[in-house]
């Protein structure tokens, strides 16, 4: 096992073939640190780990502000530099209304569920 | 502070937080905690909690840049059929109008704009007065716009 950064873990990540599949430890993603924290760590995903189809399962999220838009677009930019791509998946019908109102569901691929996000690659 | 009732006593309270979101935080708690206690659904606690975080963001983050010497005032009213809230800060203001419009595709990466369109599309009315600084924001009980 690699050593653990002195913070907690923002994010959950198993690998299913070659997608990595993230879960958010968070309810809430509102807080200015922890939205850098997961920015952070989805481009090391990218950067370090090199993956290239990322699955972000919004299943656990229950509240998330504007704040945390612009990680998500810079996710998906990053991804489409390198030919990967980011689909979105078990959003709750209120926080898809976030997506739908700023336009970012035309612009993201957001899916049900997680099966049809790993098949959505 | 709320009574949980149907009736019409309208529950009020007022607050003047510091320019730190940690004291949003704690003022959203219980302003979830007084929608919930008038019996406002999942739903629509859900939108006036996404604009009033939006909205205090606004305030605390650009009115009033952070600056600890200035504070935010906020109000809110609640009754069975609507809630009201006035959100006032420090900052010189702005003009919303001349705020980029986030879905062109020109501006779609640009960080700015969501919060208010957001505020807009979850509120059912929202209104700019003074020099900007101060917003007065309204949502009917299952009074959803329309997209």
């Amino acid at each position: 096992m690699a050593s653990q950064p002195p913070r907690r873990r923002r994010l959950e990540v198993e690998d299913i073939g070659d997608i990595a599949v993230v879960n958010f430890v968070d309810k809430k993603i509102l807080d200015e640190q922890n939205i850098q924290m997961i920015g952070d760590d989805l481009n090391r995903l990218v950067d370090e780990l090199g993956r290239r189809k990322i699955l972000l399962n919004f299943g656990n999220v229950e509240f998330m502000s504007s704040a945390a838009l612009g990680k998500l677009i810079s996710l998906h930019r990053k991804l489409q530099q390198v030919q990967g791509k980011l689909v979105l998946c078990k959003i709750a019908k209120d926080i898809l209304d976030v997506f739908k109102i700023t336009k970012l569901d035309k612009l993201l691929t957001i899916v049900p569920d997680e099966q049809a996000g790993l098949q959505a690659f | 502070m709320a009574n949980g009732s149907m009736s019409a006593n309208p529950v009020t309270a007022e607050f003047t937080i510091p320019s730190d979101l940690s004291e949003a935080r704690l003022l959203q708690a219980r302003l979830e905690e007084a929608l919930h206690a008038s019996q406002y659904s999942e739903h629509d606690i859900f939108g006036i909690k996404l604009a009033v975080e939006e909205a205090l963001v606004n305030a605390i983050k650009h009115g009033n840049q952070l600056d600890p010497d200035k504070r935010v005032e906020v109000s809110f009213q609640i009754t069975y059929e609507r809630f009201d809230i006035k959100i006032v800060d420090e900052g010189p203001g702005f003009n919303p109008d001349e705020v980029p419009d986030p879905t062109d595709p020109a501006n779609i990466e640009r960080p700015c704009g969501r919060g208010l369109l957001l505020i807009r599309g979850f509120m059912t009315e929202v209104n700019y007065h003074g020099r900007g600084n101060i917003v007065t924001m309204t949502k009917l009980r299952n009074g959803t716009p329309e997209e």
